[in-house]
């Protein structure tokens, strides 16, 4: 059985769309060849800076032979019908056969397709697929139609026998295939022939060419590391940028180069910043002072000066890179030991969002939270005030506006220049964080303090503007920011009613959008004061109204009317991504709603305790027998309350009770009703649970013995109020109705 | 193996390398547009010529400016005034990257010793309403040439594709001289009677140009200037195509399309003064982009871009 092998060469493919293309140049042939009836044994594709290549393995020579019969209408049908199905099958009346059945002579068409050989098949299916080719960004070039991620310049096709290699004859826009390929642009840029995988790839390592982007990445860190141990230092990992650079050779050579002494002052993340975006070199660490002192770069190919001459270049862009970055950062030193007031003042400038005002604005905002948050978190209020307020003064500095990907790294830096305690310092960095599912999530109560506020404050605001994520559009990563709050408050262990500081801040928000008039201003800076005492909206409202009055603007009417709602959605909101958080820790939607269902919904690390201790009871044996007992009361309930039309809600009595089953679940209820208040009041949910499945033997034992609608109208009804309790007190817990199964 | 010849000298010897060599190619060696633009770009040998069906070679050194990069002459290597070197082919050649390093050889830079890369670059010009993929191509780590392949102008697919490339003259040359600031780098011939450094011709000329566009020049009259730029654009493009004087078709893309050039230099102008805001600069690039892609519909429109009665 034939071997296949495919090399697409062409100019240079951006490195990071490079080992996509592989999987999908595998996936588009693969399955291709098999819908037509060719299987393998195995496929393995390959990429560098210039080609795309697979190598199928053991193929089908030939696609087997295919036999499809069709039934159509009956032999005497009216003609149109006959044509029809003619013209569907693509055969003629008298190839069609005529067959008896019980409804009569019936035309069926056989279809017999002989098998073709693989040659023909790997050019349609080759063909279609480089038609086809998903490249994130595809471009035409000269004066063709074709297009290709950059000029596609030849194609290598052939299939390997025992009879030797030959060319699967295609032609793609004028680009005819061949059995031939080129080596090393520079080193070894001629062309020649190739008769097989293994041959290819020898011959290309011959001519300067590694094939594979791991052989290429292991000797990119192999080399690295071992220069570097070799002056007893160590090379800064980072996977990305390995991966990226092994996408930019094809013959790898590793260099090591000297970071100028001036340079060596600038802090490592500054180093390490402009070495990685610019020049895509690695960082070199001396483990004993732990500074970054060296480089290492990449070269495509090797010189007869063994790369002195490239090495030189780099340094030299390098030194003119890290000149600049000096300049920055010293420029930025200087307006921080000045007290950082400078860049606060030209954040007044910056817009953070047409309809949301300037970063300084935003900032003011975010202090004022954060004051409210720190005695929740549990933050010295004059550290978490200050350190609001200059967390995003770097967004200000020189180094920042070259380097975006070092805010806050900065700020943490320029705030200690500042004079501002470690902590304070410290949350300029991490109040970022987490910015993904796996970040890290701060601990320091100053950092997440402002991690906080500075996330509910931007969700309040999009949330105020009614720009919400939709679909796959979430522009400014408003569903990051929600994880982030969930995950700083159930990581700490924090306890908040997430309510009030929503309202808190939408209010805010309508304060610095709306309150031009002075009266407007007045009365809805009282509300927010309200607000601060009373904790509950509605509350505030209430007292506001008690205070001014008739005096109340009709706009502030309408803002009372509208932020409950808003506030009520911006939560609904975080209960969505909860769900989405706790369902990857294995905790169902239904568990989760079953708990949303209950009061003081708004404090999530609450909620999240109670989601927890329900999976957990769900799982048991017990709980999952209870449910089902819990299910079957509440189903005869809610139907005898449909038929009767009455609510059973009184409770029964014990007296009129019975069986012994009866009784000893009235016993049971009474006691379980004693234990489940006490331990709600502890917001102890495992107890609670534990309560809950103590019933479920006394229930199964009830619905054993015992009919609840007999015809003795009495002894009906107390049994109805029986089952009513078993609902009261299931439903304390969490609303159990909402479980599935 | 190619015999190497022997490294330039000065300045103006790699601008006329790249000219002969270019020329050498089948380009027409055309001289810089005589308006102040801020890119090779905008000359209307690429912008406009790479629009419509008709083949075309071109190559051109354009004088740049960008008021915002002003250092006073004392930054080594950032200029408000410096030299692109273009080169347009249409459609683009199937050896156009070997023609490309070609051209690096023949000012000097040794294949065999130095290290080339093509490294993924799109280009997008929002004020041309452009785009094209390439790379940045590096020598050594450093950004020697802009390397494109145009998809769209003003609007338009480019058919055929046209290849562009674009050098920065001085960074370039530079590189090549072994020089660290651009001032100290010989314009002319270094044992020439009268030597001159890139710095006896431009130090002074940056100083006065980095002071006026950053503090000086009167923004009520440039605001002024963009609006009548703006207007006269669309002005022309809004006569009829058919001249009564001569009573021939007589499309006037070209003195349409200088307008435009003024406007986006104009809006350059006002960027450096530091008095468009964020959200206005949207709209300012948006107001020139509209001018671009009237320039590039007429442009269709006239025997150059392909139009036949």
């Amino acid at each position: 059985m034939p071997d296949l092998l495919i090399e697409l060469l062409s100019e240079e493919i951006p490195a990071r769309m490079q080992l996509r293309a592989t999987a999908d140049l595998k996936r588009l042939v693969t399955t291709g060849l098999v819908e037509a009836g060719l299987t393998y044994k195995s496929a393995g594709g390959f990429v560098t800076p210039r080609r795309l290549v697979l190598c199928v393995e053991d193929l089908l020579a030939k696609s087997p032979k295919v036999r499809e019969e069709r039934k159509g209408p009956r032999a005497d049908a009216p003609d149109k019908a006959i044509e029809g199905f003619l013209r569907s099958t693509g055969l003629t009346r008298d190839q069609l056969e005529t067959r008896e059945t019980k409804k009569g002579d019936v035309l069926f068409a056989v279809i017999e397709r002989p098998g073709r050989p693989a040659d023909a098949i790997v050019a349609d299916v080759l063909e279609k697929a480089i038609r086809d080719f998903p490249w994130p960004k595809s471009m035409r070039w000269g004066a063709g139609s074709l297009k290709w991620v950059r000029p596609l310049h030849s194609i290598l096709c052939i299939l390997t026998d025992e009879a030797g290699a030959r060319v699967v004859p295609l032609t793609v826009e004028g680009i005819v295939s061949g059995d031939s390929t080129v080596g090393h642009r520079f080193m070894a840029p001629s062309r020649f022939g190739v008769s097989g995988f293994e041959d290819y790839s020898a011959r290309l390592k011959r001519a300067f060419v590694l094939l594979d982007h791991e052989e290429r990445a292991k000797k990119i860190w192999h080399d690295a590391t071992n220069s570097a141990f070799a002056q007893g230092l160590e090379v800064v990992e980072d996977r990305a940028l390995l991966s990226e650079v092994a996408g930019l050779v094809e013959w790898p050579v590793v260099l090591i180069g000297d970071i100028g002494a001036d340079f060596l002052g600038l802090p490592p993340e500054v180093l390490q910043t402009s070495m990685r975006e610019h020049q895509k070199f690695f960082s070199v660490r001396n483990p004993k002072t732990d500074r970054i002192e060296k480089f290492v770069t990449v070269a495509n190919r090797e010189t007869a000066d063994d790369g002195a001459t490239i090495l030189a270049g780099n340094q030299k862009v390098l030194s003119a890179r890290l000149s600049d970055a000096r300049f920055f950062w010293e420029n930025d030193l200087r307006v921080a030991r000045s007290g950082l007031t400078p860049w606060l003042e030209r954040l007044k400038k910056v817009t953070f969002h047409r309809k949301l005002g300037t970063q300084y604005e935003r900032i003011e905002r975010i202090e004022a939270l954060a004051r409210d948050l720190a005695g929740p978190v549990g933050a010295p209020l004059e550290d978490a005030t200050q350190a609001a307020q200059y967390a995003k003064a770097d967004l200000a500095s020189e180094m920042v506006y070259e380097f975006p990907e070092l805010q806050g790294v900065m700020g943490r830096y320029y705030l200690a220049e500042a004079g501002m305690n470690a902590a304070t310092a410290r949350a300029a960095q991490e109040h970022y964080a987490p910015l993904g599912p796996s970040d890290d999530v701060p601990g320091a109560p100053v950092s997440v303090t402002v991690a906080l506020a500075d996330k509910i404050d931007m969700l309040a605001g999009f949330w105020a503007i009614d720009e919400k994520p939709t679909g796959s559009k979430d522009p400014f990563a408003l569903r990051r920011a929600a994880l982030g709050v969930i995950r700083l408050l159930l990581e700490n262990d924090i306890r908040l009613r997430l309510d009030t500081y929503f309202d808190r801040q939408l209010l805010r928000y309508e304060i610095a959008t709306n309150g031009e008039d002075e009266q407007t201003r007045d009365v809805l800076l009282a509300l927010l004061n309200e607000i601060a005492e009373n904790g509950v909206f509605s509350a505030a409202w209430h007292a506001l109204k008690d205070t001014f009055g008739d005096k109340v603007p009709p706009h502030v009417e309408k803002v009372s009317e509208n932020l409950p709602d808003t506030s009520a959605d911006l939560l609904s909101f975080f209960h969505d991504r909860l769900k989405v958080y706790l369902h990857d820790k294995g905790i169902g939607h239904d568990v989760i709603d079953a708990c949303i269902a209950m009061p003081v919904k708004d404090d999530l690390t609450l909620l999240v305790r109670r989601a927890e201790a329900l999976q957990a009871f769900l799982k048991s044996d017990d709980g999952e027998n209870l449910l089902q007992g819990f299910k079957r009361a509440n189903n005869i309930l809610t139907q005898a309350e449909e038929k009767d039309g009455v609510e059973y809600s009184f409770g029964g009595d014990i007296k009129f009770a019975e069986a012994a089953e009866e009784k000893a679940l009235f016993k049971a209820l009474a006691d379980a009703e004693t234990r489940i208040r006490q331990a709600m009041e502890a917001e102890d949910f495992s107890a609670a649970m534990e309560a809950l499945a103590a019933l479920r033997a006394p229930i199964d034992a009830f619905f054993e013995a015992v009919q609840v609608n007999t015809d003795n109208a009495v002894l009906r009804r107390n049994r109805l109020n029986l089952l009513s309790t078993i609902r009261t007190l299931c439903l304390t817990v969490a609303d159990l109705r909402r479980i599935e199964g | 193996m190619t015999t190497k010849s022997a490294p330039p000298r000065s300045f103006q010897e790699i601008i006329q390398r790249l000219q002969t060599y270019w020329g050498g190619q089948g380009c027409a060696v055309l001289q810089p547009y005589d308006m102040e633009v801020g890119a090779g770009t905008f000359h209307p040998a690429t912008t406009l010529r790479a629009l419509g069906p008709g083949h075309w070679a071109a190559a051109f050194v354009q004088p740049c400016r960008r008021p915002t990069d002003g250092r006073y002459g004392e930054n080594p290597n950032r200029l408000q005034h410096y030299y692109q070197f273009q080169v347009i082919i249409k459609p683009s050649p199937p050896d156009f990257q070997d023609l490309y390093l070609g051209s690096l050889e023949a000012i000097g830079v040794d294949m065999e010793m130095h290290d080339i890369r093509f490294v993924e670059d799109d280009w997008e010009s929002p004020t041309l309403g452009a785009w094209g993929l390439g790379w940045e191509v590096w020598c050594d780590g450093m950004e020697v040439s802009q390397f494109t392949y145009f998809q769209q102008v003003g609007g338009h697919d480019c058919h055929p594709v046209s290849g562009e490339l674009t050098y920065g003259l001085e960074r370039l040359a530079m590189y090549v001289l072994g020089v660290d600031h651009v001032m100290d780098m010989p314009f002319n011939d270094p044992d020439a009677a009268i030597p001159l450094t890139y710095g006896d011709i431009f130090r002074q000329t940056e100083e006065e140009y980095s002071r006026w566009n950053f503090d000086v020049a009167d923004t009520d009259m440039l605001l002024r200037h963009f609006e009548d730029a703006e207007t006269e654009c669309t002005r022309i493009l809004a006569q009829p195509a058919d001249d009564p004087k001569t009573g021939k078709r007589i499309v006037m893309v070209h003195p349409a399309y200088d307008q435009c050039i003024k406007a986006s230099h104009l809006f350059n102008l006002l960027d450096a003064r530091g008095v468009i805001s964020v959200t206005e600069r949207q709209a300012y690039i948006g107001r020139v982009r509209a001018l671009a892609k009237a320039c590039a519909d007429a442009f269709l429109e006239t025997e150059a871009g392909g139009w036949a009665a």
